[in-house]
């Protein structure tokens, strides 16, 4: 019970990091019919400029609070991932919004290439070290032990994924963000602004991803230029089995995907008697993805409704 | 075998006629090429890079010293090539530098890519001296150009299992790799060793080299409860492995091979890497002959050691010094040398077996004590 316990939790932080990073996928791809390949290297960016930041602070000032370090390493990640993911969308996208959907995806893949090497030119190619700001407590709940981190890394994306769905539900923004993602044309008839509209997606995907980049990191106490790759990946995937452009569906299937991931490498050996190890944690969770499509080709809650923001 | 045979021919063709865009010669020196390979870019890059400038290093000290081969001055100009650690990105820089004319090889770094290079080197009668590729498949092809001035993982291997079970007292050891050559060779060695040796392998886990969670793995193997916990991989994947070890609350012991014993593991896995002991080939750098010389001046030019560097340097003077005892750079003429390379490096004194493997290959374990590597003792291979 307590190994199960422990795999539920692990597969709940591990899943809402992926679904914050699906949002990003979903919300773009809602509006613009889209797949952002650069979202990734968002992520990987926010955790980077948080790491610098947080760096130097704990060596300039070594009294202040961990919490408040941290903080301050995601006020300066968060405007710089707004401000890139504007740009991209700026210089790689809008120019190619009227032409064939081909092409933005390759400028998708070509931006997040060039945001790696950016990075690696920028940090360097070795993995960075979270320096050790953060409490270190660890609880133990019925045998199986959860640390603050973790306790904050899904506190935090409940309220943003609940911020989020309210912004979207219930503010002029989100009205627009709705419109826009039915149609276009309608939209900018109705007097919506579908540039802003688009532009404000990415920024509020990209301070996802900044957010997320910064909980991977302290997480697993590391950053690296190359990072955003697989959590992308992953998070793309996720975004696909709850069915891309649903809001709901991204964080279901972020979720779903963390915990599959957790339950398959913990009990895969054991279920087969060692003859599937935990190296087919992957194999397990595309799988799932695979028979998921097979049957719901939209994905979970992927059916094409007005939700889609 | 003809095909091979022809090759050869038109390849001592070339360099006689010297009609061949390299090796050029160059007023009245000759330029010899020579290849380095390692992982430049990727999450092993800084390995890679210490591998390059090992030697680097090594090649600049001969060309100032002057080198003479069959009377002629020569020059050697090293080509460095990146891998980024893949099997298959090895195998097309081995051909773009056997198309190059190198003569000889320092590389590659990892087993995963030495193994697939070996065959295209061996093809092109290229000797090849890898100073960190520890895995057993590397040399027990039969290629007779392949070389290593590293320990193997058949001798590391053995010597971490025993020593788990009979120094460390651990009844019940779990056991991870990451799939790669490297890892999973040294983790089947671990294994054989510690059965042998009268542990309980309670689990056996597998991950990838470019994994950072290790959660699931982990909680899987805590409900085993193992006294110890043994790692075949690279430091970027130990670091934060036994931070999750601490954040699950385990209390197993921690042991890993060579690839988790760098500066960069304590770096990464900060106060959790306290109390973790890893192995590494050979001495600890102070206790190599040339240790402190070569750290300094090391250091002077390029930074930290992160880990292979002195094998890549002393590899580099292994090859050369075969060209020298031949009086050639001609592949085929100095082959023929290097198995008798009886040589005094900074790592120590390097021979090589019937297969080319180091002989007699020490192994040392550490272990991190407030916030450093200590030596804990050295063990010989081979008993």
């Amino acid at each position: 019970m307590d190994i199960f316990l422990q795999q539920l939790i692990n597969g709940l932080v591990l899943g809402s990091v992926y679904a914050l990073v699906a949002l990003g996928y979903t919300m773009v791809y809602g509006i613009l019919e889209l797949i952002n390949f650069a979202h990734g290297e968002i992520t990987m960016m926010g955790a980077m400029v948080a790491l610098s930041v947080i760096g130097a602070l704990a060596l300039a000032a070594p009294g202040l609070p961990g919490v408040l370090v941290l903080a301050s390493g995601l006020v300066v990640a968060i405007p710089v991932c707004v401000a890139l993911g504007l740009v991209i969308e700026r210089v790689a996208y809008r120019p190619l919004r009227h032409a064939p959907r081909l092409a933005p995806l390759i400028t998708a893949i070509g931006v997040s290439i060039i945001l790696q090497n950016v990075a690696m030119l920028i940090w360097g190619k070795q993995y960075i070290p979270f320096p050790a700001i953060l409490p270190q407590g660890r609880h133990t709940l019925y045998g199986a032990s959860i640390t603050d981190v973790q306790i904050a890394i899904l506190l935090l994306a409940t309220a943003i994924m609940l911020l989020l769905i309210l912004m979207v539900q219930k503010t002029r923004l989100g009205r627009a963000m709705r419109a826009t993602a039915q149609s276009r044309q309608v939209a900018s008839l109705m007097g919506v602004d579908v540039n802003r509209v688009i532009a404000a997606t990415f920024a509020i995907g990209s301070a996802l991803a900044a957010v997320a980049g910064v909980m991977v990191s302290a997480y697993y106490g590391l950053a690296h230029y190359y990072m955003g790759f697989l959590l992308g990946l992953k998070a793309f995937s996720a975004a696909v089995l709850g069915g891309i452009g649903n809001l709901g569906g991204a964080m279901l299937g972020g979720l779903l995907l963390g915990l599959i991931e957790s339950f398959g490498a913990g009990y895969i050996g054991d279920l087969t008697g060692g003859f599937l190890g935990s190296n087919y944690q992957d194999v397990f969770a595309f799988f799932v993805l695979i028979a998921v499509l097979v049957f719901r080709p939209s994905g979970l809650l992927g059916a094409r409704v007005v939700e889609r923001a | 075998m003809t095909g091979q045979r022809l090759a050869w021919v038109m390849a001592a063709a070339v360099l006689v006629a010297g009609c061949g865009d390299k090796p050029q010669q160059n007023g009245d020196s000759q330029v010899v090429l020579i290849g380095q390979v390692s992982p430049l870019t990727g999450p092993q890059a800084h390995l890679g890079k210490d591998n390059e400038n090992g030697a680097r290093m090594a090649l600049d000290e001969i060309n100032a010293a002057g080198l003479t081969l069959g009377g002629k001055k020569v020059v050697l100009e090293m080509r460095s090539e990146d891998d980024a650690a893949d099997p298959k990105t090895a195998a097309t820089v081995a051909q773009k530098l056997v198309d190059e004319g190198v003569v000889g090889v320092i590389g590659h770094l990892n087993s995963g890519a030495t193994i697939p290079a070996s065959k295209i080197y061996f093809d092109n009668g290229i000797p090849q001296i890898s100073p960190s590729a520890t895995a057993v498949a590397y040399t027990a092809s039969g290629f007779k150009t392949a070389f290593r001035v590293m320990t193997n993982d058949a001798q590391q291997g053995t010597v971490l299992g025993d020593y788990a079970v009979t120094k460390l007292g651990a009844k019940r050891i779990a056991i991870i790799d990451d799939r790669t050559a490297y890892g999973q060779g040294l983790a089947d060695e671990v294994e054989k060793a510690a059965k042998a040796a009268g542990g309980d392998v309670v689990a056996r886990e597998y991950t990838s080299d470019r994994s950072t969670d290790f959660m699931a793995i982990l909680t899987s193997i805590k409900g085993k409860s193992p006294d110890l916990v043994f790692f075949g991989g690279m430091d970027p994947q130990a670091a934060p492995m036994i931070k999750q070890m601490k954040q699950l609350g385990m209390k197993a012991k921690f042991l890993g091979g060579d690839g988790a014993q760098t500066p960069n593991f304590i770096d990464l896995a900060g106060a959790a890497a306290e109390g973790a002991m890893a192995s590494n080939p050979g001495l600890p750098l102070d206790a190599m002959p040339g240790g402190s010389a070569f750290k300094a001046k090391f250091e002077a030019q390029y930074g930290k050691i992160q880990n292979y560097s002195p094998y890549a340097y002393d590899a580099m003077h292994v090859l050369i010094a075969a060209m020298k005892r031949a009086d050639s750079s001609d592949p085929a003429k100095y082959l023929a040398e290097l198995p008798k390379t009886d040589y005094q490096g900074v790592t120590g004194h390097i021979r090589f077996d019937a297969k080319g493997d180091l002989a007699g290959g020490a192994v040392t374990l550490y272990q991190v004590k407030n916030g450093k590597w200590q030596t804990l003792e050295t063990v010989q291979s081979g008993k």
